[in-house]
């Protein structure tokens, strides 16, 4: 354990810039190299190594039987997972994009979600499904959405979804490392650079970004912690991957002292955080790129109702996406921007 | 809806409704199975190219005659002591159904699933493989715990989700967890089990193992999705997978034509995918025996996958909760071509001389007697209905490796609801 942990440290000291790609990219060497029972799967995700280049240089290093092309059945790709879960290989099959993780719901509500519970422990699901999510690319109502609602919603499923290269790493090899299957959505607009919201605005690299240094060996980053990215005092900012950034640079442009909070698990769900920093500043704001009827932010909004109740001062609010698919050319009028976001602050500061 | 003929110059289209042969009341007329003589198909090699095998997702594997005499090339020439345990679990299944069936009736139990006259698709199946080997059984599948020796009162805990039922009252009766017999966790979902063998198999592949995986489901699941998903896996990774159809004509209330029987065989599922394809005589032991044995060969030598079709028949409803009067003829069972697999194993080992009707009266008295004693040591440990037997707390576990708040908040809540109910 001890040498374990050396080399673990020895690791932290060799500091890497990379983006989310890259940091992805590394989890998953890592993962590979640490663990032989460890496959990748998915469309694309073998010799070419991903349509984002998420898996690249897997197969070369771990060969064609632990990294390898899927036929197109998002149904059969989770259901080989959970069956490779039962021999007691720990699979991390990629659904190339979320929209697309709907032929293969079954698979993982009632069979990868339910083994554990079904079996009383004695088959498990040890998967890691890893795809990306949500919109800002043009990628039309097929290629934008962020189904995560629909996951959290289910008994025996993990949502994680990172915001930064560093976050999803050490979230990665924890989701790995999990005994529970995990929903891993990798935000695609941030993939390359920290997106804040301004799409009018030349884009930012990750490489200016402090969240860019990622050690390149093994490290983690607990699933149910969540992380304040800014503190503050006079509101409380819920949001997770993308928003996170879009949040935190409205908040900055507008001189508003809000403490953000980057839930990165939404199940389990930090609670404690984020009861602590409603307590403290008895306003909540919630924002998701997601549709809003039924949304996450739903579920937040009860939570903080319930437990924060006599601490608020204002109503919970909620900035969403509009209720509609993801459209094509109106995608900036469906994303939950900065002046949707900053209207919401203006009205949850005005109470 | 058109008004009227659009383009009277062309035939009205035609929406074609699948209907069975016969309806409660009618006559049974099974003239249209084609049922080939014993030892008429070809045993090819089993590193045959699944297209040169064809006639045999066709035509149908059968081994005993109409003498119960064993013939032909598919003969598995099995030793005295493998026929007869054959018989005794095919037995002993019969007797298990016939008295979990009556428990339900009492009111023992919410549900109950029998496979009578499909026991040899099972029993057989089981026989030819290692008892290793990774089976992923759809509902109806308990001879393979009769014959790999499942304790028979943990089956009947389980079907009362009594005290000692280890999957804590959790699921539906009969869906079995048994991984020490290598029996994977029943879903009671149609087929998903389905992607799942094949990836089990994948697995055991990648790690250079020796076992292969095995699974079931009827054919009327084979229009889900996940068993096109499944046969499209196996088909790419040459996964070591034999892959059962239970075609026993009915799937509830629908016969085999809402999963497209009227057009072909399930067997012929197969050469689309180019896997081995083999029918069989569902209700000959032996013929399910020799198929499963030829599969087995053939995955475990890195040949490839085989879907095999057991030609068969739903003796009784579907589960406790049908009512098969209200939907087909009566007659059907008694008439059907193909018999009943126990009395034809019955007449086949009699017809050798190793077996006789006073020995199989005695193993009948015995069996029923012994399963008579393993219902009454489960229902010391009590039976669904008879008070909540599993701790309010056993509900929240196993969802996760670990509690998170959220269920240990709910679970308090639970045990809360619990106290108020029964204060002391």
């Amino acid at each position: 354990m001890a040498e374990v942990m050396s080399q673990d440290a020895a690791a932290e000291a060799d500091i890497k810039k990379m983006n989310m790609i890259e940091a992805i990219n590394s989890a998953m060497h890592v993962m590979m190299e640490r663990d032989p029972d460890v496959v990748v799967m998915g469309e694309d995700v073998g010799y070419f190594g991903g349509v984002f280049r998420c898996t690249a240089g897997l197969q070369a290093k771990f060969g064609k039987t632990r990294v390898f092309d899927t036929p197109i059945s998002e149904c059969g790709i989770v259901g080989v997972a959970v069956g490779m879960g039962a021999y007691g290989l720990r699979p991390v099959p990629e659904i190339q994009f979320a929209d697309y993780i709907y032929p293969g719901i079954d698979q993982l509500i009632s069979e990868a979600a339910r083994l554990r519970y079904r079996s009383a422990g004695e088959f498990i699901a040890p998967i890691t499904v890893r795809s990306p999510f949500g919109g800002g690319i043009f990628g039309g109502q097929t290629h934008s959405q962020s189904p995560e609602s629909l996951f959290t919603h289910v008994a025996g499923l993990k949502t994680v979804i990172p915001s930064t290269p560093y976050d999803a790493k050490g979230l990665l090899i924890s989701a790995i490392e999990d005994n529970d299957p995990v929903i891993f959505f990798e935000p695609k607009r941030i993939y390359n650079g920290p997106f804040t919201g301004y799409y009018d605005r030349p884009v930012e690299p990750w490489s200016k970004h402090a969240a860019a240094e990622v050690p390149t060996g093994h490290y983690r980053i607990p699933l149910g912690k969540a992380n304040i990215v800014r503190a503050g005092d006079a509101l409380t900012i819920l949001a997770y991957g993308t928003m996170v950034h879009v949040a935190k640079a409205v908040v900055e442009a507008n001189g508003v002292d809000a403490e953000v909070i980057d839930l990165r698990t939404l199940l389990p769900l930090d609670i404690e955080t984020i009861e602590a920093s409603v307590k403290k500043t008895g306003r909540c704001l919630i924002v998701h790129e997601a549709t809003r009827t039924s949304g996450f932010g739903a579920e937040l909004s009860a939570l903080v109702q319930e437990r924060c109740f006599y601490h608020l001062e204002a109503p919970v609010e909620r900035v969403t996406g509009f209720d509609t698919p993801y459209p094509h050319s109106l995608e900036w009028a469906y994303f939950p921007g900065p002046i949707r976001i900053g209207r919401a602050i203006a009205k949850i500061m005005k109470d | 809806m058109a008004d009227g003929p659009l383009r009277s110059n062309l035939p009205p289209l035609e929406l074609h409704v699948p209907e069975p042969r016969s309806r409660p009341g009618d006559p049974v007329d099974f003239s249209d199975v084609i049922v080939p003589a014993a030892g008429s198909m070809a045993r090819p090699d089993e590193a045959v190219s699944p297209h040169d095998m064809r006639d045999l997702s066709f035509g149908l594997v059968r081994v005993l005659d109409d003498d119960h005499k064993a013939v032909g090339a598919w003969d598995p020439r099995l030793p005295a002591e493998t026929l007869l345990k054959m018989l005794r679990t095919m037995a002993l299944t019969r007797a298990f159904d016939e008295r979990l069936y009556r428990a339900q009736r009492q009111g023992k139990t919410s549900f109950y699933m029998k496979c009578t006259g499909e026991e040899a698709t099972s029993v057989a199946a089981a026989a030819a493989m290692q008892g290793d080997d990774m089976v992923f059984p759809s509902y109806r599948q308990q001879g393979i715990l009769m014959w790999r020796g499942y304790a028979l009162t943990e089956m009947i805990n389980q079907i009362y989700s009594n005290r000692g039922d280890k999957l804590k009252g959790r699921q539906l009766p009969i869906m079995y967890s048994v991984p020490e017999l290598s029996f994977f966790t029943i879903s009671g979902n149609l087929a998903t089990q389905y992607p799942q063998a094949v990836g089990w198999a994948m697995a055991s592949a990648i790690k250079g193992d020796t076992r292969i995986a095995s699974c079931w489901c009827g054919e009327g699941s084979t229009a889900e999705g996940d068993f096109h998903s499944a046969m499209t896996f196996a088909s790419v990774y040459n996964a070591p997978t034999i892959l059962n159809v239970v075609n026993n004509q009915w799937a509830i209330s629908s016969f085999s034509g809402f999963a497209g029987a009227e057009r072909t065989t399930f067997a012929a599922r197969a050469i689309g995918y180019g896997i081995a394809g083999l029918r069989v005589d569902g209700n000959d032991a032996l013929a399910v025996y020799a198929a499963t044995q030829w599969a087995a060969e053939r995955a475990r030598s890195n040949k490839g996958p085989t879907l095999i079709e057991h030609f068969t028949y739903r003796a009784e409803g579907h589960s406790t909760s049908d009512d098969p009067s209200a939907y087909r003829s009566a007659q059907e069972s008694a008439e059907w071509p193909l018999g009943d697999p126990i009395h034809r194993l019955k007449q086949h080992v009699i017809g050798l001389g190793i077996w006789d009707d006073e020995r199989h009266a005695a193993q009948d008295l015995e069996l029923a007697e012994m399963v008579k004693a393993a219902t009454k040591q489960a229902e010391k440990n009590g039976v669904l209905g008879h008070g909540m037997h599993q701790p309010f707390e056993t509900m929240f576990e196993d969802v996760f490796e670990e509690l998170p708040w959220h269920l240990q908040e709910q679970m308090a809540q639970a045990l809360e609801e619990r106290a108020a109910k029964w204060p002391k």
